[in-house]
């Protein structure tokens, strides 16, 4: 991100390239918001890296908070002291606070609480491709859903005075090609910061009586029904009676715009675009799906408003009489993956009977022809230099000498990518936060029913304070026998490199004393070691040693991730690869630091039949001269 | 050379870590600064590490429009490494697109083990003349490794960009975005990589 950001300016009317997510950041600044939190996750983690700017102790709260459930209690603690507050989060992040959540709306809210999600169709940078909205309606909680970027402004300001005026959670709704997209915002004026925070006498947020507030949940959904249908984000452009109708909500809306642009049907068909999409609007969509006899419902991921559109016709018979709806169902638009413009072309083309070809046949035959063998995939690994490389590097080699067929339960960060050549594949399970620990801990105690495979699970400094502790404590307090190894490169370096419990700052520039890992996993009862994944020899030795132990134990790899490294120290050193030495081909079993080790700063010349360094690349962490069986890769200090 | 007419799609491809999503930004502003709207669609995520990365610049005079650029509708591939620019023509290429682009090839992981080739990058040049209305090609990671950094290599391209005279932005353009947006440290250097991009373009011209 550029250093010198206008984002949090008050200057009314100047207009700037924001992105989705400083938009929504922006938004919350013009609706006077006083606290934000939340825990990193792409495509979010922009929210409140943008709120961090504006922060000030009087004015502005911003925590990056241990996950995602606490940043919701914290937004959730100023909203009752009467304060505007905002929790950010991704798909998989809500999930976390769900248990809060659901309770939360029960209990109704003072200040405006909005809670933004931003999901990640086709799981760009995600585990799953989880459609929250799904989870707005089952627990009663109003839903918004951007789609633009002025659009995502404005909507959050909306969000927040209906949620006060409501006295309910609101949730936002944000996509990655909104979140991470770019776009023309024009800045409204920021409010002026008054008022103390006040929990009045007689005051209480709690669930109780249950069905009392239930039963208020259903008013208050009742009651929107008709705000959003006189809302200005739901609009309708097109003929009187079309011939089809689109229904579209999130980045839908500007895809199918530009198909009924290129298309050129705009005389046949008309968009409705909704901003509000539960409760459904009633009115307006009523009015809508009585213009026409055949919509198609343009959305990410699942069908959401197309099965709420089928429900509310159902439940209407005599009044619409017969409907068609086209989307996931119908397989007229993709039922998983993220949305692109060409899904809603094809859509049209089949439904419309139109075709449409931008390009001439003849250079769709020289594309095959001239690009065929010449575009190869590129598989994701780890950066030049990263700790991560030589860890696994050192978990691999143990695991082949120990000799019992060990395997590794993965977590979530970039030490993900252990499950994929860049890591020797070595990672066989992943699923939530922490939860590699859980699942080790499920298979350690297998050992007493004649398991012989020993396990090793792997977790970030991150993601430790996140979910890991629970799983650590049940692993002592049940004793099962496995060997957790904390990967600890001083960041939350997948999302973007926000601090955590473990980096002694704070998002709002305040230093704090660092909560060392090691401490809390000795608080535990743990002998833990710590280790310098740098230090191959070292580490794969301390591996060894305790996948022999037979009780549980925990040892830490420390050593920063190569991107804050280079940032901060530079390059450590120069490397060079001794020609005379390499032998290439002949090495362990052939080309063995460019084939088996695989750091993109070493590179195979196939002419010279060589390894050879990329300067470029290579970020000089020196590492790969400790895996040349030859001694050919040297090291020179750099000041 | 056809003209410049909206909406104008800009693709810049490259691999994670090449930085990308900056430029597309800065020239994005360029862009809005001289009148015209313009949104930016970035794939990335993960792709930080190693990755194929492009990102979308689509310009338009007025309105709104998607941050995706539907296939087959680009006008211009700033492309930073040069299978990745074929890759965008694939999907993005048609008869009158122009193309830029690096000429410095940078290994997949499966390349740099040995499992795969590099595609043959005489034909990939080929392919990019072939399927482009006119390409320029230079080599700007060997240019910015001369300045001292790789980090230069994108400056140098933009600069590329502005020297063909292809779209209605000037050095001078860049060069207040520049000063507003990027870091103070940087700027002289960042400068005088943009004018190296611009006179060996005018050069060939
Ligand atoms: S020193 Fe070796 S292992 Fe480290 S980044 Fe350079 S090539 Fe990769
Ligand atoms: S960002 Fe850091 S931790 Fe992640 S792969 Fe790169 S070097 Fe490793």
């Amino acid at each position: 991100m550029p250093p010198r950001h206008p984002v949090t300016l008050n200057e009314p009317g100047r207009a700037e390239l924001l992105m989705g997510n400083e938009a929504i950041a922006r938004g919350a600044l013009e609706a006077g918001v006083r606290v934000a939190a939340a825990y990193p996750g792409n495509p979010s983690s922009e929210i409140i890296e943008t709120l961090a700017r504006a922060s000030d102790p009087k004015r502005l709260h911003v925590q990056w908070s241990v996950n995602e459930k606490v940043a919701l209690e914290v937004a959730a603690g100023a909203s009752f002291f009467g304060l505007r507050a905002l929790a950010a989060m991704k798909q998989n992040g809500l999930n976390v606070a769900y248990d809060f959540l659901t309770n939360l709306n029960l209990c109704g809210v003072k200040g405006g609480l909005v809670v933004v999600v931003c999901d990640d169709p086709g799981g760009i940078s995600s585990s799953n491709e989880q459609d929250t909205r799904f989870m707005a309606r089952l627990t009663d909680i109003p839903l918004l859903e951007v789609s633009g970027f002025e659009n995502a402004r404005d909507m959050v300001r909306y969000a927040f005075d209906l949620s006060e005026s409501t006295g309910s959670v609101f949730m936002v709704r944000s996509v990655t090609r909104i979140s991470h997209g770019r776009g023309p915002v024009t800045f409204g004026p920021l409010p002026e910061i008054s008022g103390n925070p006040r929990f009045e006498p007689g005051e209480a947020f709690t669930p109780f009586p249950i069905l009392a507030k239930h039963e208020r949940r259903h008013e208050v959904l009742k009651g929107l029904e008709e705000t959003f249908s006189a809302s200005p984000f739901n609009t309708y452009t097109g003929p009187d009676d079309p011939e089809l109708i689109v229904v579209t909500s999130g980045i839908g809306v500007l895809f199918s715009e530009e198909a009924l642009d290129l298309l050129e049907v705009r005389d046949r068909v008309g968009i409705a675009r909704m901003g509000t999409t539960w409760p459904l609007p009633l009115t307006w969509i009523g009015n809508i799906l009585e213009k026409s006899t055949r919509f198609l419902v343009v959305e990410e991921v699942d069908p959401f408003i197309e099965n709420n559109l089928k429900e509310f016709l159902g439940g209407n018979t005599r009044r619409f009489g017969t409907k068609t709806v086209y989307g996931k169902a119908s397989g007229h638009i993709p039922s998983v993956g993220g949305l692109a413009p060409e899904h809603v072309i094809g859509a049209l083309e089949t439904l419309l009977e139109v075709s449409y070809e931008p390009r001439p046949r003849a250079y769709i035959r020289l594309v095959k022809e001239k690009t065929s063998g010449l575009v190869i995939d590129r598989a994701l690994g780890f950066c030049p230099g990263c700790p991560h490389r030589a860890s696994f590097w050192a978990i691999k080699n143990a695991l082949a000498k120990d000799g019992r067929k060990g395997i590794v339960t993965g977590d979530i960060g970039c030490y993900a990518m252990a499950m994929w050549p860049s890591g020797y594949s070595v990672a066989k399970t992943l699923q939530a936060m922490g939860s590699g620990i859980g699942v080790a801990a499920g298979m350690g105690i297998l050992d007493t029913m004649g398991k012989d495979q020993p396990v090793i699970a792997v977790c970030g400094d991150s993601t430790f304070f996140h979910a890991a502790i629970p799983a650590l404590v049940n692993t002592r307090f049940n004793t099962s026998p496995f060997v957790t190894i904390i990967l600890d490169n001083s960041a939350t370096a997948m999302t973007g490199f926000q601090p955590h419990p473990g980096t002694g700052m704070t998002c709002m520039g305040q230093s704090v004393d660092p909560i060392e890992v090691e401490d809390i996993c000795r608080s535990i009862g743990f002998a833990v070691k710590t280790l310098d994944p740098f230090d191959l020899p070292a580490t794969e030795a301390a591996v060894l040693e305790a996948l022999r132990a037979d009780r549980p134990q925990v040892l830490i790899f420390k050593r920063t991730c190569a991107l804050l490294a280079l940032k901060e120290t530079g390059k450590a050193y120069r490397m060079r690869v001794d020609a005379e030495r390499c032998i290439g081909e002949a090495c362990g079993c052939d080309r063995y630091c460019t084939r088996v080790f695989k750091c993109p700063g070493l590179i195979w010349n196939p002419e010279t039949e060589k390894a050879e360094i990329d300067e470029a690349i290579c970020t000089g962490c020196g590492v790969c001269a400790d895996i040349c069986p030859e001694r050919a890769i040297h090291r020179e200090i750099l000041s | 050379m056809s003209a410049f007419r909206c909406p104008y799609n800009l693709i810049i491809a490259g691999v994670g870590g090449q930085g990308n999503v900056l430029i597309s930004q800065l020239i994005a502003r360029a862009f809005i600064r001289k009148g015209y709207r313009a949104v930016v669609g970035e794939t990335y995520g993960v792709s930080q590490r190693g990755g194929s990365v492009m990102s979308h610049v689509r310009i338009v005079e007025e309105g709104a429009v998607g941050p995706i650029i539907p296939p087959g509708l680009g006008d211009l591939v700033l492309g930073l490494e040069p299978m990745e620019t074929l890759r965008i023509l694939k999907a993005y290429g048609n008869p009158d697109i122009h193309v830029i682009t690096n000429t410095r090839p940078i290994s997949p992981v499966d390349v740099i083990a040995g499992n795969l080739s590099y595609p043959d990058l005489d034909a990939i040049f080929e392919a990019i003349t072939t399927l482009s209305g006119k390409a320029w090609t230079l080599n700007a990671s060997d240019m910015a490794m001369e300045m001292g950094s790789s980090l230069f290599t994108n400056m140098i391209m933009v600069g590329a960009m502005l020297g063909t005279g292809i779209v209605p932005l000037t050095m001078e353009d860049f060069v207040v975005i520049l000063q507003t947006y990027a870091k103070p440290e940087g700027f002289d250097a960042n400068r005088s990589a943009l004018q190296k991009g611009f006179d060996i373009i005018k050069a060939t011209e």
